[in-house]
């Protein structure tokens, strides 16, 4: 009998103790050439199964490749694992603290005011209302008289007016003299038209009051013109603008250059209209004024009030920003302290 | 306009618990801003109906320990009468029967001897060795106004024992009143809109007065000088009167409604405006014969030069012929509608009242109260419009309730001057007219059955119409189609806005116009935005000092014309501004306080004044800010550079290219605000359109700016837009690899860069696709005055791959060129 097939057995021993001792990838390559290489052990003993008596060698060789297969086997599954270890190292060595902060990004932003402008003019755009710009200092007539607010008239107090040192010039007190540009401008063709634009108040400065504050008007006039649409179009405008279930309601009011004249309100955003703060306990947030064009601006238009009607509406994009965001102090939309204009 | 609820309803019912009604007012127009109650359960302070009942004074004795303190038993309608101890001055010894205002222990009541207003809890207790069982009220005790000087004393019809908060708790309605509805100056004004409302009936207070006096004829005369100034003129006499204090109820009610209570001659007055909103005026009727001598003569005219009248306020005004007076044969007594004269002034000794009842125009009133700054409720209300037809009942009403409260007999009729009476509007309304304007169908005997609850006539008309005529209280109602839209406004406030269908516009849709002014601006907004840069917005009120800082030097102010506000509010907002620069450098200041880095851009117009009285041009202007650090600082890099003019110019650039402006050049430029060598102006096809740079140091220490680079750029936007293309051609991605390749050329320091640029692009012809200066080196590898610029060339063919003989020629043409032209070297 012949000793090789205990020395397979004590040979793949320590080959397979010395694959699991091989720490890294050239200590296995050393165990490969040791045990498996054309010079190895094995390869030794393979040899030396030419030499045994032929009756013998059928089942030592079956031994002995079987040996090899077991420990090319093992060979392989080693590699492997090492090389997951060290990819596992190579990753570790690079770990980061995820939560330190990102490399800040510069990022560049639009005025309050000007994203509330768009906001609304698109709304307008989406109904067929075209932008239409006017002037900041204008005639007293644009402004008052062809509004139907004569001089003296009681209703001038309702605005409190900046005036030049020209006869006759001031600071737009609203956006509404563009109604009458853009009515002489189109007559006698229809008209849809939304106004945005800088109004000038003689008030003084506080939380609640500015010099200075957009407007955004507009401005339907045609044949067919009708209190029912005015209504229509304006929810349309308060479901895209406040939420698709905001309750809307219309109340009487008094714009001398409309007739009716009412004031929309929409439910308080804030407290859904049960009283609060910012809806003075009401349950409603004045959002806009409107009404049916008076007769004499359609007539100053040179659209004949007899064949011609028309619907008007404005609002102020500051105070809905300032409702939209809980926002008490009207002077911040100038101020352009960065602390107000990065929240937006 | 306070309308106390109590007396709303001596004029009307109200069918509707307060809320309601409060909202029904608010949607119809009649906007309440405030419910005030008083004493009933929601109040600031609810008078606890057990414990604070009317209460009558049986007895005063003196205190035994205290000379100012006395011992009131009073009997208040539960179980034995109560003594108190009390201080009051208007409570003396001997006096009873007084009906007072009586609060049992337990009660709870303001505290009368802390200055703010704080509640307290009545507790038994002893004063000076005597126990006060109770406590008779100050009106600040129970919340009524800040008077602590004495108690409250009530009128003697009070029934002892009923609960105080029914006797005269209160609910006021604080209205807000719009031009149009100036006739709610008035309890009756707002007591119709209520009728109209609820389907109630105006109960009108009887205008009759019992005159058995002689008539009136013979003591006074009145005549208008010009009716277009006074409508009317009406007078009543009384004489005989004792003036003395009002009753509590009337005194109550004119401090509900906000006026101060003073005698009952002219608390008289000032209850009838507040019931009929007709202003009314009491002179001395004895003042008046005397300087008459006899029969006074009362005329209303305009001022002559150099009148004065010494007024109630006792100031002494010199009155021009603007000024509408009544005067008479010895000059003026008043001030039409706006203030009274000292003279005629109705005072304590006072026996005989002539009662003016006047209807003055409204832009008279408004322009004197203005000028002289002395409104009242008085000219608020002329100044508004009263209609001339409530004179007469306004001042029978107001003779009879003086007679009443301060006795005397009445002159029988009413001295009244009408020249032009009042003519009614009537206006034809249709139920189509009605239709389309507010595109809803309501029947004829709808629109009837409003108008008439409104007090409006009408008369059908044809199958569809309605001859409406306005009752007198209606000065607002026009003719013709303004008279027509004045009804349809009443049609439909008083059936409810609520009540108004909503649809879809049907008419045709106007032609579109291209917004042209608008799309590219903002797309200008958005690239800037892109570029990482913040959007702000400034006053466009300045001062001409702010902006002349722009300007270094003595700090003088050119005379440059503005356009300036004649009543500027502020010192600080007085001409339209001219320039962006100055508010966005106030901007920065500001914020530099704050942040290491800034990025500003603004969009808006300037105001250039035109000639004699045109209309400003109002040019857009783009201005860009940027400082300090060129990205945030962070761990990963805590020291980033700052920024200069180049950083400036990449912003101008890119978003030039995003407007996709081809013939874009930068030229070196001087600029006051600028600092010199480091400002370019923006070319754009060779026109000048801006500038851009460093600020000039003494610019940046003007506006409190620290020493470091602060980049601007001003812009004319309009000039910029106006060459921004409709369209742009796009270039097919080229399918062939190109070729790559750096020089570097040595040229002298003079020689700009953007020349040895346009040099190289010119030369490289069709070929080189890009030429792009990558490095700029001066040192001690070159000769001085020289410096190298290293360019990275690409060139490109569109149909094949260029080779390396074709590049090397290109290259060597360029070189060339630059060498020529220049005196460029290629740097080894
Ligand atoms: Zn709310």
């Amino acid at each position: 009998m012949t000793d090789i097939p205990r020395e397979l057995t004590s040979l793949e021993a320590a080959a397979q103790a010395a694959l699991e001792a091989a720490a890294d990838a050239t200590a296995l390559e050393q165990v490969r050439v040791r045990y498996l290489g054309r010079k190895g052990s094995l390869a030794a003993v393979l040899r030396s199964v030419a030499d045994l008596d032929p009756a013998e060698r059928p089942a030592v060789g079956k031994l002995a490749n079987e040996a090899k297969q077991r420990l090319e086997t093992a060979l392989a599954l080693r590699r492997e694992a090492l090389e997951a270890a060290a990819r596992a190292a190579a990753l570790a060595a690079e770990r980061a603290d995820v939560t330190l902060p990102g490399r800040p990004i510069p990022m560049g932003r639009l005025h309050p005011s000007t994203q509330i402008l768009r906001r609304i003019c698109q709304i307008w755009a989406d109904m067929g209302f075209q932008i239409y710009r006017s002037r900041d200092v204008e005639t007293e007539a644009m402004n008052f008289e062809l509004l139907n607010i004569p001089a003296h008239h009681p209703a001038r107090d309702m605005w409190d007016t900046f005036y030049t040192t020209v006869d006759g010039v001031l600071l737009r007190t609203h956006t509404s003299p563009g109604q009458i540009r853009a009515m002489r401008e189109y007559c006698p063709e229809p008209i849809r038209v939304i106004l945005p634009g800088m109004c000038y108040r003689y008030e003084q400065i506080t939380a609640r009051s500015e010099i200075q504050f957009h407007q955004v008007e507009g401005l339907a006039v045609g044949r067919h013109v009708t209190m029912t649409e005015l209504k229509g179009t304006l929810v349309s405008f308060a479901h895209r603008m406040f939420g698709a279930g905001r309750r809307v309601r219309f109340r009487a009011s008094h714009f001398p250059f409309t007739e009716p004249s009412a004031e929309m309100d929409v439910k308080c955003i804030l407290c859904g209209g049960t009283g609060c703060f910012l809806c003075k306990q009401t349950g409603w947030l004045e959002i806009l004024g409107c009404g049916m064009v008076h007769p004499a601006v359609l007539q100053n238009g040179g659209y004949d009030p007899a064949v011609f009607s028309g619907f008007a509406f404005g609002m102020g994009p500051e105070r809905i920003t300032m409702l939209r965001h809980g926002i008490e102090d009207i002077r911040y939309f100038w101020a352009n302290d960065l602390r107000f204009l990065e929240q937006f | 306009m306070r309308v106390p609820l109590s007396w709303l309803k001596e004029f009307v019912e109200i069918p509707l618990p307060v809320p309601e009604l409060a909202e029904r007012l608010t949607l119809a127009g009649l906007e309440v801003a405030d419910i005030e109650r008083i004493g009933l359960p929601d109040a600031a302070l609810p008078w606890d109906r057990e414990r604070i009942r009317v209460g009558e004074i049986l007895e005063i004795r003196p205190h035994p320990n205290a000379d100012r303190l006395v011992l009131a038993t009073v009997e208040y309608g539960g179980g034995r009468p109560k003594t108190v101890v009390t201080g009051a001055p208007n409570l003396i010894v001997g006096d009873k029967g007084h009906k007072v205002a009586f609060a049992l222990e337990g009660a709870r009541h303001w505290d009368g001897y802390s200055a703010g207003r704080d509640i307290t809890t009545l507790k038994g207790r002893k004063v000076r060795g005597v126990p006060s069982d109770g406590m008779v009220l100050s009106e600040k005790e129970l919340g009524l106004s800040d008077d602590h000087t004495g108690v409250l004393v009530l009128d003697p019809q009070a029934p002892v024992g009923m609960p105080l908060a029914e006797y005269m708790g209160d609910v006021v309605l604080d209205l807000e009143i719009t031009p149009n509805m100036a006739r709610c100056l008035s309890i009756l004004g707002v007591a119709r809109e209520v009728a109209a409302l609820t389907g109630g009936r105006v109960h009108i207070p009887p205008a009759q007065m019992r005159a058995d006096g002689e008539t009136v004829e013979g003591r006074v005369a009145v005549a208008i000088a010009d009716p277009a100034l006074c409508a009317r003129y009406a007078a009543t006499l009384i004489a005989g009167v004792t003036i003395g204090p009002s009753p509590e109820w009337m005194r109550r009610r004119l401090r509900l409604a906000g006026i101060r209570p003073i005698n009952n001659v002219v608390d008289v007055t000032n209850y009838v405006m507040l019931e009929w909103g007709q202003p009314l005026h009491a002179f001395d009727y004895d003042v008046l014969a005397r300087r008459a001598r006899g029969v006074p003569r009362i005329t209303v005219r305009p001022a002559r030069a150099g009148e004065m009248l010494t007024t109630l306020d006792g100031a002494t005004r010199p009155l021009s012929p603007e000024r509408l007076l009544i005067t008479d044969t010895a000059g003026p007594i008043a001030i039409a509608g706006v203030m009274g004269g000292a003279e005629t002034e109705v005072t304590e000794g006072t026996t005989a009242i002539l009662l003016e009842a006047a209807n003055f125009h409204f832009i008279s009133i408004r322009k004197t109260a203005q000028a002289l700054k002395l409104p009242s409720e008085a000219s608020a209300r002329f100044g508004r419009g009263v209609p001339p037809s409530a004179a007469v009942p306004a001042a029978m009403r107001a003779t009879e309730l003086m007679r009443e409260l301060a006795g005397g007999t009445i002159a029988r009729g009413v001295a009244d001057c009408y020249p032009a009476p009042q003519v009614s509007s009537v206006v034809t309304l249709t139920t189509e007219a009605v239709r389309r304007i507010l595109g809803m169908d309501l029947p004829r005997a709808e629109v009837q059955r409003i108008l008439t609850a409104l007090e409006f006539l009408c008369e059908p008309q044809g199958e569809t119409g309605l001859r409406v005529t306005a009752p007198d209280h209606r000065l607002d109602i026009g003719t013709g189609v303004v008279g027509a839209a004045d009804l349809i406004e009443e049609v439909v406030r008083i059936h409810g806005y609520d009540r108004i269908p909503v649809t879809d516009m049907a008419d045709r849709l106007p032609p579109q116009r291209d917004a042209a002014a608008v799309d590219p601006e903002e797309r200008v907004r958005d690239l800037l935005a892109i570029a990482g840069l913040q959007e702000i917005l400034t006053y466009r009120l300045t001062t001409p000092e702010r902006e002349a800082a722009l300007v270094p030097g003595n700090g003088q102010v050119s005379p440059r014309p503005y356009v300036t506000l004649a009543n500027p509010i502020s010192a600080d907002r007085v001409v339209m501004r001219q320039t962006l620069l100055a508010g966005l450098l106030e901007v920065m200041a500001q914020n530099l306080r704050l942040r290491e880095r800034l990025r500003f851009f603004e969009i808006g117009p300037v105001f250039l004044p035109g000639s004699g009285n045109e209309l400003p041009a109002e040019p857009r202007r783009l201005a860009i800010g940027m400082a300090g650090r060129i990205t945030p600082a962070s761990w990963r890099d805590p020291d980033p550079c700052r920024t200069d003019y180049f950083d400036l110019k990449g912003v101008v650039e890119t978003f030039l290219q995003g407007l996709h402006l081809r013939a874009v050049g930068f030229d070196p430029a001087t600029h006051p605000t600028f600092a010199p060598g480091r400002t370019a102006r923006l070319l754009v096809d060779d026109e000048p359109v801006g500038v851009l740079g460093e600020v000039h140091p003494q610019v940046r220490a003007a506006f409190d700016l620290p020493a470091a680079p602060i980049c601007l750029a001003e812009f004319d936007l309009d000039a910029l837009l106006a060459r921004v293309p409709l369209t742009y051609r796009v270039a097919a991605v080229p399918r062939f690899p190109p070729a790559l390749q750096d020089i570097a050329l040595v040229v002298d320091e003079e020689v700009p860069a953007a020349e040895l640029t346009g040099t190289i692009r010119a030369a490289g012809g069709s070929l080189l696709v890009e030429a792009r200066l990558f490095d700029v080196y001066r040192g001690q590898q070159l000769p001085r005055g020289k410096k190298s610029l290293a360019f990275s060339l690409v060139f490109q063919a569109v149909d094949r791959t260029l080779t390396d003989a074709e590049v090397e020629a290109e290259k060597r043409r360029i070189v060339e060129a630059a060498a020529q032209r220049l005196g460029a070297e290629l740097r080894a």
